[in-house]
C-alpha cells in the first residue's frame, strides 16, 4: 500500500506533468529542428509562430463558442485547430516569400538568416499583441479532468490523489499521432523523401531534379502545423500569453540542441530530457521517501537535490554537458 | 566638447530653477506606475485615483495661485528598472514637480536611487511595500502611502493563527517584493509558533510550474501561501496546485488580491483568504463612492493609496507655499499627521483653504493616512476571503 502511495505521488507530481510538458516541448523542438535541417538556420521566430497559430485558434474557438458549437467533453479548440493551422501556414509562407526567399537567393550565411528570423520574431510578436493583446487568455472548455485527485482517492482508498487533466491526455495523444504521421511522411512519401534528400545534400538533390522551392514550401507548411498544434496544446494545458510563448523559445532550443539539431528523433528525445530533468532534479523526495522507507529512517528535510530556483540551470547544464562530450547531440544531428 | 556640456548643463539648471520658481500656474505631477507588466490590471484604477485628487484640487482653484494640476503618466513595467529610470528622467525633463510612484518595490528603489536622489525630487509611492525601502538612504525624499511588508507579515501571521493553521508552505515571486514579504511572513508566523514547511521562489512569466508545485506538495502544510502576482506566476502556481490536488486552500497576500484571480481560477478558490492594505475608516467609504461616481472601481488594490499620494503632494505644496521639492518635501509629514483638522477624501478644497490661512491639518484620506518612521504608512489591513467567486472583506486588522 505504501509502495502504491509513493508511486501515485510520483506520477501525480513528476511523471504526468513531465510527460505533458515534454510532449509540448518535443512538438516545438520538431519544428525548430526541421527548419534547421532543411533550411539550415535557427528560426528564432518559432515561439511567436506558435503564439500566432494559437491566437487564431483562440479567436475561432471564441467564435464557435458564441455560435454554441462545441466538441462535448473535449475542448472546442480542437475544432478550431485546423483553421489556426491554415492561417499560420498562410503567414509563414507569406513571410518566406517576402523575407527569407530574398536571402536564400543571395545565398546569405546562416548567421544572417538567424538575424533575419529575429526581425521576423519581433514583427510577429507585435502582430499577436496588436490583435489579441498582451494579457492572459483562457479558452479551454469541456471536461477539465479525466480523473480528479479527490475522485481517485475515493476510488482506490489510497492517501495520495492522482489527477490527469483532459488537456494532458489530449497533449500526449495528439503528440503521438502527429509524430507518427510526420515520420510516415518523411520516410514513405515522395515529398518526404525529397525533403530528406535536400537536407542531406543540397547539390545532389538539385542534380536529381528535386525542386528546392517546393521542398522549402512543404517544410514551412509542416512547421506551421507543428507550431500551431504545439502552441494550442500548451495554451490548453496552461494558458495563452504572448510573452510566455516568447520565453518558451529557450527550452525548445535547448531540447532541439540536446537531441541533435536537424534530427527529428532527437527533438522528441530532447523535449522529454529537458522537461523531465527540470521536474525530477528539483523534486523534493520527502513524501515518496516517507512511504518507502521504514519509520526510523524517515528524513526530516525535504530531500531535494536542488532548489526549484535552479530548474533552468539544470536544463542548461545538461545542454553544456551534451555539447562538450557529444557536440552533435544525443542523436547525431548536424554540427552546430 | 566638455565646455559645451558644462554650458548646456548650466543652462538646464537655471532653466529648471526658473521653471520651479516662476511658473506657479501649473503643477505637474508624474504618475509613474506599471501600466504594463505583472500588475497592469491594477494600474488603471491607481492612475484614476491619483488623477481624481488632482482634478479635485484644480476644480477648487485654491492651490497656490489657483494653479492647475496636470498629471503626466509614465510606465514602469513594474519589474523593468531600465524602463522606469528612463521614464523617471523623462518626467523630470517634462517638468514634473513630484513623482507618484513607482509601484513595484524593485523599480521604486531604482527610480529613487537613479532619478529622485540625484535630482532632489520627492517621490510618494502608493504601492511599494518592500521592507528594504524603510532603511534605504533617501535624503528625506521618499514617502509611501502603503505600509511596509514587515507589517503585512505580522498581520498574515495573526490571521493564520486566528484560523487555527499550524503549518504553511510558502512560495514567493523572485524579486524584492516577493522575497521581503516571504521573509516577513516566515519570521512572523514562526514567532507565533507556526511551522513553515518550505520556502521556495518562482519566476514570473515562465511556462511551466510543475517543478515548483511538486516541491511544495512534497513538503506539505495546511495551506499554501503564495506571495506573488495575480496576473503572473502566482496564478500559475495556484492553478497547478489545484489541478494536482496538492493544496485546496491558499493564503493570498496583497499582490494576489484582485478580481481577476477568482475569475480566472473559478469556484475552487472559494475559502482561500488573505489580506490587503486598506481600512474601515470613513474615508474608504467616501472614496469608494467618489470613485464609483467618476466611473472606476475605488476598492481596487492601491487605488485609494494613489489618491492619497497625489493629495499629500498638493497639500504639502500648499503648506510650503512652493512647488519646489526641496521646500515642500519637509511638509509632507506635517500635513499627513496630527495635530490639525481631520481631512477626508473630497475635502481637499477645505484643506487647502485651512493651510492657506496658516492652519493645521491631519490628512486622513482614503486609507486613514498616518505616516510613521521614515515616512511610510502605519498600515491597516482588510482581511479578504474568497466567497462564491468574489473577494469579500471579512474583517479589519
Amino acid at each position: 500500500m505504501d509502495f502504491l502511495n509513493a508511486l501515485v505521488a510520483l506520477s501525480n507530481f513528476v511523471l504526468i506533468p513531465g510527460i505533458a510538458y515534454g510532449s509540448q516541448l518535443a512538438l516545438g523542438a520538431l519544428g525548430v529542428t526541421l527548419i534547421y535541417g532543411i533550411l539550415r538556420f535557427s528560426n528564432f521566430a518559432h515561439g511567436d509562430t506558435m503564439a500566432f497559430g494559437t491566437m487564431v485558434t483562440i479567436l475561432f474557438t471564441w467564435w464557435f463558442q458564441s455560435l454554441g458549437i462545441n466538441a462535448g467533453p473535449l475542448p472546442t479548440a480542437l475544432l478550431a485547430l485546423p483553421f489556426g493551422i491554415l492561417a499560420t501556414m498562410a503567414l509563414v509562407v507569406a513571410t518566406d516569400r517576402a523575407v527569407f526567399k530574398f536571402y536564400r537567393q543571395q545565398k546569405a550565411k546562416p548567421v544572417v538568416f538567424v538575424m533575419v528570423s529575429l526581425g521576423v520574431m519581433f514583427m510577429m510578436n507585435g502582430l499577436v499583441r496588436f490583435i489579441i493583446g498582451p494579457g492572459d487568455q483562457r479558452f479551454s472548455d469541456g471536461e477539465r479532468f479525466i480523473i480528479k485527485a479527490r475522485t481517485f482517492k475515493q476510488m482506490t482508498g489510497l492517501d495520495e490523489g492522482l489527477a490527469i487533466k483532459t488537456s494532458q491526455g489530449i497533449t500526449v495523444v495528439t503528440a503521438i499521432i502527429v509524430v507518427a504521421v510526420l515520420f510516415w511522411f518523411l520516410n514513405k512519401t515522395r515529398t518526404g523523401k525529397s525533403m530528406r534528400a535536400y537536407s542531406d545534400n543540397e547539390d545532389l538533390a538539385l542534380l536529381s531534379g528535386i525542386n528546392p522551392e517546393r521542398v522549402v514550401i512543404y517544410t514551412w507548411l509542416i512547421v506551421a502545423l507543428l507550431a500551431t498544434v504545439a502552441g494550442t496544446l500548451y495554451g490548453l494545458d496552461k494558458s495563452f500569453k504572448p510573452f510566455t510563448y516568447f520565453q518558451l523559445l529557450l527550452p525548445i532550443f535547448a531540447a532541439a540542441i540536446v537531441g541533435g539539431l536537424g534530427s527529428p528523433l532527437g527533438a522528441i528525445a530532447g523535449g522529454f530530457v529537458i522537461a523531465m530533468s527540470e521536474v525530477i532534479i528539483t523534486y523534493a523526495w520527502k513524501k515518496v521517501a516517507q512511504y518507502l522507507l521504514p519509520e526510523s529512517m524517515e528524513p526530516d528535510g525535504l530531500v531535494q537535490l536542488l532548489s526549484t530556483d535552479y530548474k533552468f540551470a539544470v536544463s542548461f547544464a545538461i545542454l553544456i554537458v551534451v555539447l562538450l562530450f557529444k557536440p552533435t547531440g544525443i542523436f547525431k544531428g548536424k554540427a552546430v | 566638447m566638455k565646455k559645451l556640456l558644462t554650458a548646456t548643463a548650466a543652462v538646464a539648471l537655471t532653466a529648471g530653477s526658473a521653471f520651479a520658481g516662476g511658473h506657479a500656474k501649473e503643477v505637474k505631477l508624474g504618475v509613474l506606475i506599471g501600466f504594463t507588466g505583472p500588475i497592469e490590471s491594477l494600474a488603471p484604477a491607481m492612475a484614476d485615483g491619483a488623477e481624481m485628487a488632482m482634478a479635485e484640487v484644480t476644480d477648487s482653484g485654491k492651490l497656490l495661485d489657483a494653479a492647475k494640476v496636470t498629471p503626466l503618466r509614465a510606465d514602469t513595467g513594474c519589474i523593468d528598472n531600465g524602463l522606469s529610470t528612463a521614464n523617471g528622467e523623462k518626467l523630470l525633463a517634462d517638468g514634473a514637480n513630484g513623482i507618484i510612484g513607482g509601484d513595484c518595490s524593485g523599480v521604486t528603489g531604482a527610480i529613487l536611487q537613479n532619478v529622485a536622489i540625484p535630482n532632489g525630487m520627492v517621490m510618494i509611492s502608493p504601492s511599494a511595500t518592500s521592507p528594504g525601502l524603510s532603511t534605504m538612504e533617501d535624503n528625506g525624499l521618499f514617502f509611501r502611502t502603503a505600509p511596509s511588508d514587515a507589517r503585512e507579515g505580522q498581520v498574515m501571521a495573526e490571521i493564520l493563527q486566528n484560523r487555527d493553521i499550524d503549518s504553511i508552505a510558502l512560495t514567493y515571486t523572485n524579486n524584492d517584493y516577493g522575497k521581503g514579504l516571504a521573509d516577513a511572513i516566515q519570521s512572523s508566523f514562526e514567532a507565533v509558533g507556526g511551522e513553515v514547511t518550505i520556502v521556495t521562489a518562482h519566476e514570473d512569466g515562465k511556462g511551466d510550474y510543475s517543478a515548483e508545485v511538486a516541491a511544495l506538495a512534497s513538503a506539505g502544510g495546511d495551506i499554501l501561501v503564495v506571495a506573488g502576482y495575480l496576473d503572473q506566476g502566482g496564478l500559475g502556481i495556484i492553478q497547478g496546485a489545484l489541478d494536482t490536488g496538492a493544496f485546496d486552500t491558499f493564503g493570498l497576500p496583497g499582490g494576489m488580491i484582485g478580481d481577476s484571480l477568482p475569475a480566472n481560477v473559478g469556484s475552487d478558490l472559494d475559502g482561500s483568504f488573505g489580506q490587503i492594505a486598506g481600512s474601515d475608516s470613513e474615508g474608504a467609504e467616501i472614496y469608494a463612492k467618489m470613485a464609483a461616481d467618476a466611473g472606476f472601481d475605488g476598492t481596487s488594490a492601491y487605488s485609494p493609496e494613489s489618491y492619497d499620494a497625489a493629495a499629500l503632494f498638493l497639500l504639502a505644496m500648499q503648506a510650503a507655499g512652493s512647488m519646489d521639492p526641496a521646500e515642500y518635501g519637509a511638509k509632507i509629514l506635517d500635513v499627513a499627521n496630527a495635530p490639525g483638522e481631520k481631512i477626508n477624501p473630497g475635502e481637499l478644497g477645505k484643506a487647502l483653504e485651512i493651510l492657506a490661512n496658516g492652519g493645521d491639518i491631519d490628512y486622513e484620506g482614503a486609507t486613514g493616512v498616518e505616516l510613521i518612521g521614515p515616512g511610510e504608512s502605519a498600515g491597516s489591513y482588510r482581511e479578504i476571503e474568497v466567497k462564491d467567486g468574489k473577494n469579500a472583506t471579512v474583517a479589519f486588522h
